[in-house]
């Protein structure tokens, strides 16, 4: 175990630097300069005349002056500091924002798994038990159209019927949690719902085809035959066994969770990275692109070898050497 | 049960296919609609639209231009001449949907081709040298598979710049990894066969060992992935779209119409309900048929999602 969680460490190194290398060659081959973008949306309208110090400064400044492999070397021995430099918009620290504005995504993508695991799994279970029933269908059902819907209009849907039915809007925006819990949890509750449905369409897929598989087992019978509860039975031996596919299967959905976030802060105006993202891209603000991408692939790539570890301390059947 | 099933499964398919007498095509299509109905049932509506998305491409049907604003439809609710309504600036939707549908089966049919194919070839070759070659790429496999789909597209829109090819490059790049990390742990089981044993013996080289059979082996698993990837690079597309870095805005993508309706949505919610259930229903319909082809052209991956 101990060997593998060493061998498991250190394949991070080698994965998160190739990482870093594609990220900076993808946003970094664009043609433009962006201290020139930048010195052309500061001077007045009709008035575009600057010095070429002026441009040579902030091109110093921004690091854009040296050949593409030092501006690599500069930004990554930065970034393994946690700091993220300056942007391409406005010339300021990015490190801050991003900080400032990760809590607000984490906190989304967290209530959308709680909330998620929270319907998916009883859902799962009963379709389970009840196999090729109208519940298993209704719950078939219900999984294939979260996979098929994709979550941007499924948000979309959610304001809209909330709009007809109650004539109400959630407060959108964002309220910090500890500021005022009660509006926090409001602003987050919808964006979450529609974060989490196609994530607990899938959970529940994989619980149900894991209850099915753990059902059949020999010591299921051996419980039922020794006159336990079919709750219990249930609950104790057959779920207790069959979350652990679902466990790990649903940290590694996790990224794709924070993916889908973008879109989802985009809609329900929650000012968190994904909404960052968006801006950036449409400021052609690569150095935040890139460091906001470096920020959720590390979070990300963490979190699976978390969940690896998690999986092989769990399931004492499995033995790594 | 289990234990019979995996046994017949596990034969190789050179010692079935000898017993069983050669079906044609149309055969085959008859029997897959047979044993599938729900396949089936997708393949009809996803054809049915491909039909559509053609017809209106290339000017088949009678419809109204997708692009032309007219004054009096403004917010016009579905109706007679326009059956979807009219949108923000009095584009008819029907219209719109029609044409949106092109976009995405463009971009679904050829970014999931593209990159599933580029893929097949660097799990096949990384395989096929071994070694070294297959360290590095398998390093560089793992570091692009570290990003969410998505967050790759958006960065590799960024750098593009939006337009409907450039969508379809940056999702081609997307599926390259993945496809790549499949094919491998495929071709590794074809690498040591006795057949590429034997071809190598009579003198081929790498090139006829790729192409001639290892490849046509992997092409189960290949068509699989293949529709798997289409599914998702018709949503994904329709995200890029509609956070306004995919296909510029104005053009008649389900996602792009998904923006500017949703600001909208209070006077006009046909213009979002539309396009949106236009997308659930073509994912839905081809998840029917890809989980149906899947069951059939690989009983292996059967109940894995």
């Amino acid at each position: 175990m101990q060997a593998y969680l060493i061998k498991r460490v250190l394949l991070l190194i080698p994965t998160l630097l190739l990482a870093t290398i594609v990220v900076f060659v993808i946003l970094r081959i664009v043609p433009g300069d962006p201290a020139l973008a930048i010195l052309l949306s500061e001077a007045q309208e009709g008035d575009v005349k600057f010095a070429q110090e002026e441009l040579d400064e902030l091109r110093a400044k921004l690091g854009t002056d040296k050949p593409i492999h030092i501006q690599y070397g500069i930004w990554f021995w930065n970034l393994l500091q946690l700091d993220f430099g300056l942007s391409f918009w406005d010339s300021k620290p990015i490190t801050d924002r991003v900080f400032k504005k990760f809590p607000i995504t984490l906190e989304l993508t967290v209530l959308a798994v709680i909330l998620a695991s929270t319907i998916a799994v009883p859902l799962g279970v009963i379709s389970a038990i009840r196999q090729d029933t109208w519940g298993d269908y209704a719950g078939r059902a219900i999984s294939i159209a979260g996979i098929a819907l994709p979550n941007f209009w499924v948000a979309i849907m959610i304001i809209f019927f909330l709009v007809l039915w109650f004539n109400w809007i959630p407060p959108l925006g964002y309220v910090d949690l500890w500021e005022n819990p009660w509006t926090n949890v409001q602003q987050l509750f919808f964006p979450a719902v529609a974060l989490g449905f196609s994530n607990m369409a899938f959970i529940s897929r994989v619980t149900r085809s894991a209850m099915l598989e753990v059902l059949r087992e020999d010591y299921i019978r051996t419980a039922r035959s020794k006159g336990l509860r079919e709750g219990v039975v249930i609950s104790r031996h057959a779920l207790k066994n069959a979350l652990l596919p679902v466990v790990t299967v649903s940290g590694y959905e996790f990224g794709r969770l924070i993916a889908g976030t973008v879109i989802i802060e985009v809609i329900f105006l929650v000012p968190g990275m994904g909404r960052l993202l968006v801006d950036a891209v449409f400021h052609r603000d690569f150095a935040m692109v890139q460091a906001i991408i470096v920020m959720i692939t590390v979070v990300v790539v963490l979190l699976n070898v978390i969940m690896d570890l998690l999986y092989a301390w769990l399931n004492p059947r499995i033995r790594y050497t | 049960m289990s234990l019979d099933r995996s046994g017949a499964a596990a034969l190789p398919d050179q010692a079935v296919s000898g017993l069983r007498p050669k079906r044609t095509f149309w055969q085959q299509v008859g029997n897959f609609f047979r044993q599938k109905p729900l396949g089936g049932f997708g393949a009809i509506i996803f054809f049915l639209l491909v039909f559509v998305a053609i017809f209106a491409q290339f000017g088949g049907f009678a419809i109204e231009d997708p692009y032309d604003p007219v004054v009096d439809r403004i917010f016009d609710p579905p109706n007679r001449e326009a059956w979807f309504g009219g949108d923000h600036i009095g584009r008819d939707v029907f219209a719109r949907v029609v044409h949106g549908a092109w976009i995405s089966l463009y971009v679904g049919i050829l970014s999931s081709f593209i990159g599933s194919t580029i893929g097949m070839v660097v799990g096949v070759a990384s395989v096929h040298f071994g070694g070294k070659t297959d360290l590095i790429v398998q390093r560089i496999v793992d570091s692009m598979m570290a990003f969410p789909a998505l967050i790759l597209a958006i960065a590799i829109m960024a750098a593009l710049g939006g337009s409907l090819n450039n969508v379809v490059i940056a999702l081609s790049i997307v599926y390259i990894p993945s496809t790549a990390r499949i094919l491998r742990s495929q071709a590794l089981g074809i690498k040591e066969m006795d057949y590429i044993l034997a071809t190598r013996a009579v003198g081929s080289g790498d090139w006829r060992i790729m192409l001639r059979h290892m490849i046509p082996n992997c092409m189960a698993v290949y068509i699989v992935i293949v529709t798997f990837h289409l599914g998702g690079a018709i949503i994904a597309e329709a995200s890029l779209s509609f956070l306004g870095v995919g296909v510029p805005p104005g053009e008649p993508s389900w996602g792009g119409m998904l923006t500017s309706g949703a600001q909208n949505i209070r006077e006009s919610p046909w213009v979002v309900v539309f396009p949106g259930a236009a997308i659930a229903i073509v994912v839905f319909a081809w998840n029917l048929l890809g989980d149906s082809l899947r069951d059939v052209l690989d009983p292996r991956l059967r109940g894995t999602n």
